[in-house]
């Protein structure tokens, strides 16, 4: 992606926190699909966060892909967390009719970080095991 | 009907008086007959049987300053003093129960009287009656109106501050701990009550960083398709931001209906009691409880 980053995709030990900055329309939205899948597998991430905080509208199309990312993470051994969906938002998406499914939903980052912890083990990599911490 | 009286615009002689006379002629009328027509028009409020709600007295003085008000409005023609008085005179009555109906029920009697006293004073020169009534209606209708009006918004301006309170009474989020709200919730939920319900749920959500919120329902006495589907929809919308919700104190009645109507419950967490929900919500937030008697403890 060019110009300014309409998406961020950082990693937080075993988990990939990403946002999303703006609203992306679909060809967008499948490429962030794309570009997470990725990394999930090169990271080898455990978790991952999908912050949306920052929109003020998920459409059919949008909570489709983010359904559809959290059952191919999940295929790929990760599990998945969209966090940061405004009131308004949520009682559209609800209202609307969207079948969000299995996906998990947290209400921000920390939330989110604390539900992974819950669901696949606390954050301990195993380069951190091998330091012999805690 | 052959015996036409021949058109309403006969020519104006110079005994005559002219357009712009016939307004201020008519009110210096309408002054001059001022207590008879007054007490006129409070006979016949009385024969329809019209405000009740108030003493004889104050009918006495609120007639009379509807009458002056309505010549001073013929004479000028400014709505504008007649607007603020009748918004005023429903403010004080409208407390009383007095109705929309009534209101304009004595406006346009006082019109039919004052017309009446018209028709027999202009009897001799029907092309006169005609010009003076013709520059009466509109004013006197447009009078009609006003008051109607006034009164209509001023009761709505009442219904909008009530409905203003009571939506600040009616639903309070309360944070009993850390993560966990209650929102307790009394009288009928209708669709507009349920709504404001979401709102109040989700931001309360947001600003409390809630996980668990107990929604009771036990002072609620009966719910309709369209609230229950708003619920879980309210549901569904708060475990979108991360939040559970758990549903207590369903009446039997309230419960059969859900069922008969078939709402998909299936994702609502429902607890008997506002104590099951609380307990519930303690131990899904890793709380335990325990009552410091000597035998508990840790």
């Amino acid at each position: 992606m060019t110009g300014p980053r309409l998406v961020s995709i950082l990693r937080q030990g075993p988990y990939l926190i990403a946002s999303i900055h703006t609203a992306l329309d679909d060809s967008q939205m499948t490429a962030f699909q794309h570009d997470l899948v990725d990394r999930i597998g090169r990271d080898r991430a455990r978790g991952v966060v999908i912050d949306v905080a920052a929109l003020d509208v998920l459409d059919s199309f949008a909570t489709r892909t983010l359904r559809t990312i959290g059952e191919v993470a999940r295929l790929r051994g990760a599990v998945t967390v969209v966090v940061g969906i405004q009131p308004e938002v949520a009682f559209t998406m609800v209202a609307l009719g969207m079948d969000t499914g299995s996906l998990h939903t947290a209400l921000d980052l920390e939330e989110g970080l604390a539900l992974l912890d819950r669901a696949v083990g606390p954050r301990r990599p195993v380069t951190a095991l091998r330091g012999g911490a805690a | 009907m052959s015996s036409s009286q021949g058109p309403a615009t006969t020519t104006a002689g110079f005994d005559s008086p002219g357009e712009d006379q016939l307004l201020p002629q008519l009110v210096a009328h309408l002054r001059e007959h001022r207590a008879r027509l007054r007490h006129e028009w409070s006979e016949r409020i009385q024969q329809a049987g019209l405000l009740h709600a108030m003493t004889p007295q104050e009918m006495a003085a609120e007639t009379t300053s509807v009458y002056d008000n309505y010549v001073e409005v013929l004479e000028t023609g400014s709505v504008e003093a007649l607007q603020r008085y009748a918004r005023d005179l429903s403010e004080r009555i409208i407390p009383r129960g007095v109705e929309t109906h009534e209101v304009v029920g004595i406006v346009l009697l006082l019109r039919d009287v004052l017309a009446r006293s018209l028709f027999e004073k202009y009897q001799r020169d029907f092309g006169l009656l005609n010009r003076v009534l013709d520059a009466y209606e509109p004013a006197a209708n447009r009078i009609a109106n006003t008051v109607a009006v006034s009164f209509v918004e001023e009761r709505e301006r009442v219904i909008r501050q009530q409905q203003d309170a009571l939506r600040e009474l009616s639903t309070p989020v309360l944070p009993v701990r850390e993560r966990l709200l209650i929102l307790p919730i009394i009288g009928v939920l209708d669709s507009e009550r349920a709504r404001q319900l979401t709102e109040q749920l989700l931001t309360g959500i947001r600003t409390h960083r809630a996980r668990v919120v107990v929604v009771d329902i036990t002072g609620v006495p009966e719910v309709d398709e369209s609230v229950a589907n708003h619920l879980v929809q309210t549901v569904d919308a708060s475990r979108l931001m991360g939040a559970s919700v758990i549903i207590t104190g369903l009446s039997p009645k309230i419960a059969q209906t859900l069922v008969t109507i078939g709402v998909d419950l299936s994702k609502m967490d429902t607890i008997g009691d506002l104590q099951g929900g609380l307990e519930e919500a303690e131990r899904l937030l890793g709380y335990t409880t325990s009552r410091d008697d000597g035998t508990g403890g840790p």
